[in-house]
């Protein structure tokens, strides 16, 4: 019974998994696999680092990339960067004005705006989904079983693009390229952004390309994803008390059929 | 109604004899809750309660959805969004509803492969499996639709293939295409009506669900031996039945829970492991992603829809003999459909007088090159139109259809079965020899 019922399982599972490991596999460039805190069914997000990932997007990111979706009061959400009201309050009055309709004018934002929107000529796409429109190492051979690990990958992608730069430069038609192994057809409009000591984090973390590109991709997946953390914890809750129902079941059904299957005898459990 | 002889509901007290002479709803309920199943049902037989329960499940969940959805080009991506971030257990609701669309076809081509196997779809049962197909059918509408609404890059561009299709059609193609859109390309009427259709669609699979359930309860059940119910009399039904409550509800029961054990862990811990990136990117008309792909569950007629490509000689032969007008696009579009056809046929196609493909030895072996031939479709689907892939579509494409048309009707005339068990109380009896004891109870 439980071997035909496993091989049920199985092929309900292949049969998900079979089309969608196809489905992950995507095309072009190099992404390296970095690991990250939040990765797999208990990771978390590392609340220091996406403190020091919403610096790194402040100084340098925002200029030309807005985050349209992300609220600035979730920056005092817990499961994401988790500042107090009062740091948020002074955080959005400091970095970023809004334009207020009813003022006809900008203004310093407060924790009910959210992050600016940037658009216009040679500023670059929104940010807020950016880690979960783009997907990483999809191996081994295509079959996608990292990413069923450990996501999809969107952070590692970021983190390969920002250090992908090999410093080769060409200008097509008065645009300026820049060579970066990470995307598809090698050659990127944004220009090199980080350089080791760009920001000053707080805690004394050194400023190293490398740190900071990973600590702006795990803050880009807490603004496509803030409530992992929540949602993880929905998962655990259910499968532990599927766990149990289940188990309850199984019993009830073993009790059940016993006698049917067991000539009128009574099941001794 | 007809079917197994069993007993009925019987009034007690004056209010129920009340009600039941004027409204027999608790003997409905009853006698439904009550029906004769043949307890030799293997654990294949219980993906209906799966798909039943996924049923209710995607309607709760849509129905809550559709409260903070705003069905506009302008406003729909933004607002799957307020739904992921501010509403209450939002992102929950929508990460059950995304997923639940592909529990719902897991548990679809299991039940399905289930019917094929065991020869559900034969007389005296086509008509449930002709329903059944119905269903399918409007699963297969009602998840495009619904994959449209977020109005993402895959949303968008799905759609414009898709209904593309319809535009492959000769002479009125372009006609159908343009009335099914609302205009000349994927807009915001289209969006609207594809909305407006994908709460209406469910609850038409709700009443053909209804249909399918009264239609396979006057047939009774198939079982994994094909051998009938004995049905002369109550006392020898009894033989080789049980009733549904308590018996079947409790192991189907066990079965969806540890389904659904496997379901939230997917929910919990890789909620966009079946969905694809670009679809977190708002649809830019302006901008086509580098690979289209529809999701899993349509890759394989996808995959049927692709492989007749211009250079096929079934293609150049129709087209000569049509003049034309079937071209090759045309000629996907029939394939894909006719993939359909040819399986909802199956009650007729197959000629062997063994109902149960158990006790059919050369049947076996192609039936599970079927089932292999679906996930190779499945797989190639998702994969260029370059060699071999194009080669390994043709193939699989071409096998789908020579198992309904030639195999089937071929078999039963070449295979010889064995014989199966002359009840379904031997067969049970077989696997648990201490039952004959005491027969149950």
């Amino acid at each position: 019974m439980i071997r035909k019922l496993t091989l049920t399982a199985i092929t309900a599972m292949s049969l998900a998994f079979g089309g969608g490991a196809a489905l992950a596999a995507g095309e072009g460039g190099h992404i390296d696999d970095y690991a990250f805190s939040f990765e797999g069914p208990f990771g978390t997000y590392d609340q220091q680092q996406l403190q020091r990932g919403l610096k790194v997007y402040t100084d340098a990111c925002s200029a030309c990339h807005g985050l349209r979706y992300v609220p600035l009061r979730t920056l005092a959400d817990p499961g994401g960067p988790a500042y107090t009201e009062a740091e948020v309050r002074a955080f959005a009055a400091e970095y970023f004005e809004v334009f207020d309709e009813e003022l006809d004018d900008y203004r310093p934002a407060t924790p009910a705006d959210h992050f600016p929107t940037v658009s216009g000529e040679g500023m670059g796409p929104d940010l807020s989904l950016m880690a979960k429109a783009r997907a990483g190492f999809h191996g081994p051979y295509g079959l996608g079983i990292n990413q069923l690990i450990k996501g999809i990958g969107g952070a590692e992608y970021i983190t390969s693009y920002l250090l992908g730069y090999t410093g080769e430069e060409d200008e097509v038609a008065g645009q300026f390229l820049y060579e970066n192994t990470a995307y598809s057809s090698g050659w990127v409009q944004m220009a090199p952004q980080l350089f080791e000591g760009l920001v000053e984090y707080d805690d004394g973390t050194p400023a190293t390309e490398e740190q900071m590109a990973k600590d702006v991709a795990a803050f880009l997946m807490w603004t496509a994803e803030p409530k992992m953390m929540a949602r993880k914890q929905a998962g655990i809750v259910a499968v532990t008390l599927l766990v149990l129902l289940t188990t309850l079941l199984y019993l009830a059904n073993k009790k059940l059929w016993y006698p049917v299957k067991h000539g009128g005898k009574q099941a001794r459990l | 109604m007809s079917g197994i002889p069993h007993d009925h509901y019987e009034p007690k007290g004056r209010f129920a004899t009340w009600l039941h002479n004027r409204l027999p709803i608790v003997g409905l309920a009853y006698d439904t809750l009550m029906i004769p199943t043949p307890k030799n049902l293997n654990w294949w037989w219980i993906w209906g309660i799966v798909l039943a329960f996924t049923l209710v499940l995607q309607i709760v969940t849509g129905i809550i959805l559709v409260m903070h959805y705003t069905p506009h080009v302008d406003l729909a991506f933004a607002s799957v969004e307020h739904i992921m971030r501010d509403v209450n257990g939002g992102h929950m609701l929508r990460y059950i509803h995304q997923n639940g669309a592909s529990l719902f076809f897991v548990a679809v081509y299991i039940h399905i492969f289930r019917g094929l196997y065991y020869g559900s779809y034969k007389s005296p049962r086509e008509v449930t499996w002709i329903i059944g197909m119905l269903i399918y059918l409007a699963m297969m509408a009602t998840g495009f639709l619904g994959y449209v609404l977020p109005w993402g890059q895959m949303s968008f561009w799905g759609a414009t293939v898709i209904t593309g299709l319809f535009g492959a059609i000769p002479f009125v193609g372009e006609a159908i295409q343009t009335w099914l859109l609302g205009g000349p390309a994927v807009d915001n009427a289209s969006l609207n009506r594809f909305f407006s259709l994908h709460y209406l669609l469910p609850f038409v699979i709700v009443a053909l669900v209804a249909v399918h359930i009264w239609a396979f309860h006057t047939t009774g059940n198939n079982n994994p031996t094909g051998v009938e119910v004995r049905r002369a009399s109550k006392q020898e039904a009894e033989k080789d039945t049980l009733p549904f409550w308590p018996y079947f509800v409790i192991k189907d029961l066990f079965a969806l829970a540890l389904v659904l054990l496997v379901f939230f862990a997917i929910v919990g811990f890789m909620p966009n492991y079946l969905g694809h990136p670009d679809n977190y990117i708002e649809a830019n008309p302006l901008s086509t992603p580098a690979h289209i792909v529809p999701e899993w569950y349509f890759l394989p007629f996808y995959a049927i829809l692709r492989a007749f490509t211009a250079d096929v000689w079934a293609v150049q032969l129709v087209s000569f003999v049509t003049g034309g007008i079937v071209d090759a696009k045309f000629f996907g579009v029939l394939a894909m459909f006719g993939a359909i056809l040819v399986m909802a046929l199956a009650p007729w196609l197959d000629t062997s007088k063994t109902r149960s493909g158990a006790y059919r030895p050369m049947f076996k072996f192609w039936f599970w090159l079927l089932a292999i031939d679906f996930m190779v479709l499945m797989w190639v689907g998702a994969q260029s139109t370059d060699e071999p892939y194009a080669t390994i579509s043709l193939i699989a494409s071409a096998y789908w259809f020579a198992y309904f048309l030639v195999i089937l009707p071929l078999l039963g005339w070449t295979e010889k079965s064995k014989t199966p068990p002359a009840t379904i109380e031997e067969d049970f009896n077989h696997h648990y020899p201490e039952a004959s004891g005491s027969a149950a109870e």
